[in-house]
């Protein structure tokens, strides 16, 4: 599956399995919140993405 | 003719990727390129309005920021909008598609915009309007300008438009009625000898759209699963062993992250001219999680994470590159019986 910020153009080619990103600069991370708040980010969104991997449906 | 004329952080003065961030600011008058766009449309046209947004912004917010560029259009009055010319930049070329597209149906006024083919902007929205082939090389500004002042003055006079040879834009794939002199299958014939013969030959039809990917079925347990990490951030260990290239990248490596808990940024550089770097420098794993995918590992929320990340750029890259690096990827991800992927890009 894809974690990217720019859906559009993962759409667009065809990628069937997507999650928002936080930013182009920092896909799986967040540079405006302390270490601790962004480890917590980033397993979020990891975890959207495991999500991501068992779906059946797009 | 009064004209309302976007453009990127870049072309609109306030700086380079740094700048990327910067929401919409307008500007009264004409601004960089807009000056030289408003002198080509000659002494009846003025640029009223500039619009300027940076490439980040405009991708991430989308909607809010067609919404905001409506309504300085609006107050305008605009006869025209124009938007870049953004030749390879891939964020301000699906911006400039987007608010293009927007103002093209909500508006009702004429709307022309400039990239090169390779920009996924061009592949998304050629369809749906006149998109000027800009080329990727910024110097041809002027020419570029022409073109797309010539266009739109055949736009807004609502003239009709020659063929996309002809006016010099990118194929919107729809299909005219025409008497020639030849039929189809003289033409088919000529065409394939040519073909045959390696000579050039030029398709009348070509696909415009992405075949669809079938989707694989879901992992059925991910706490036996073995995952694998790739980028396209260009992310690759200090020294860019592999020589990877920052932009039209034909290379990938794979990188050990064996015994790794956490990517460290001395270790590492970004090969990838397309966005600031500053952020994954800090903590690379904010664009390859390996410490979030470390704990799930631990917590045996999933099986097994591979012992090494693949990466390449992704940057300015044709599909003739990408398409064979993401099967030469497919096969390894394979042969080492890897059961799903992880892709994170910028």
């Amino acid at each position: 599956m894809q974690i990217t910020a720019a859906l559009p153009i993962a759409k667009m080619v065809g990628a069937n399995r997507t999650v928002l990103g936080n930013g182009i600069v920092h896909v799986v991370g967040d540079a405006t919140v302390s270490a601790e708040d962004e480890k917590k980010v980033r397993r979020q969104l990891v975890e959207k993405a495991l999500e991501a991997l068992r779906a059946e449906k797009p | 003719m009064r004209v309302v004329h976007f453009l990127n952080q870049f072309f609109g003065g306030l700086g380079g990727e740094e700048q990327a961030g910067a929401g919409l600011e307008v500007r009264a008058g004409a601004v960089g390129p807009g000056k030289l766009l408003e002198q080509l449309l000659g002494p009846d046209a003025t640029v009223i309005t500039t619009l300027i947004c940076g490439d980040n912004y405009a991708v991430e917010n989308q909607d809010a920021l067609i919404d905001l560029a409506l309504g300085k259009i609006r107050d305008a009055r605009a006869d025209l909008f124009v938007a870049g010319p953004c030749f390879l930049a891939g964020r301000y070329g699906m911006a400039a598609g987007a608010l293009c597209a927007a103002v093209q149906s909500k508006l009702g006024i004429a709307v022309i915009t400039a990239m090169a083919r390779e920009n996924p902007g061009a592949d998304l929205y050629r369809e749906f309007m006149y998109i000027v082939d800009s080329g990727e090389n910024a110097a041809k500004m002027r020419v570029v300008l022409m073109r797309m002042v010539m266009l739109a003055g055949k736009l807004v006079r609502k003239e009709s438009i020659g063929s996309p040879r002809d006016e010099g834009y990118l194929a919107r794939g729809l299909i005219r009625d025409q008497f020639v002199e030849r039929t189809a299958g003289e033409r088919l014939v000529d065409m394939v000898l040519a073909k045959v013969k390696g000579e050039p030959f030029e398709s009348e039809m070509l696909p415009t759209t992405f075949a669809p990917i079938p989707m694989p079925p879901g992992v059925k347990d991910l706490k036996k699963a073995r995952l694998m990490l790739i980028t396209d951030g260009g992310l690759v260990p200090k020294g860019n062993p592999d020589k990877i290239q920052g932009s039209v990248a034909t290379r990938w490596g794979s990188y050990s992250i064996k015994d790794c808990t956490d990517l460290q940024g001395a270790d590492y550089e970004i090969s990838h001219g397309g966005y600031d770097p500053q952020f994954i420098r800090q903590d690379p794993d904010r664009l390859v999680p390996l410490d979030v995918m470390r704990e799930l590992e631990k917590e045996g929320a999933i099986g097994e994470l591979h012992d090494e990340f693949l990466s390449t750029s992704g940057l300015a890259n044709p599909l003739s590159n990408t398409r064979r690096m993401g099967r030469e990827m497919a096969d390894k991800a394979k042969r080492l019986g890897i059961d799903a992927v992880i892709l994170t890009s910028t």
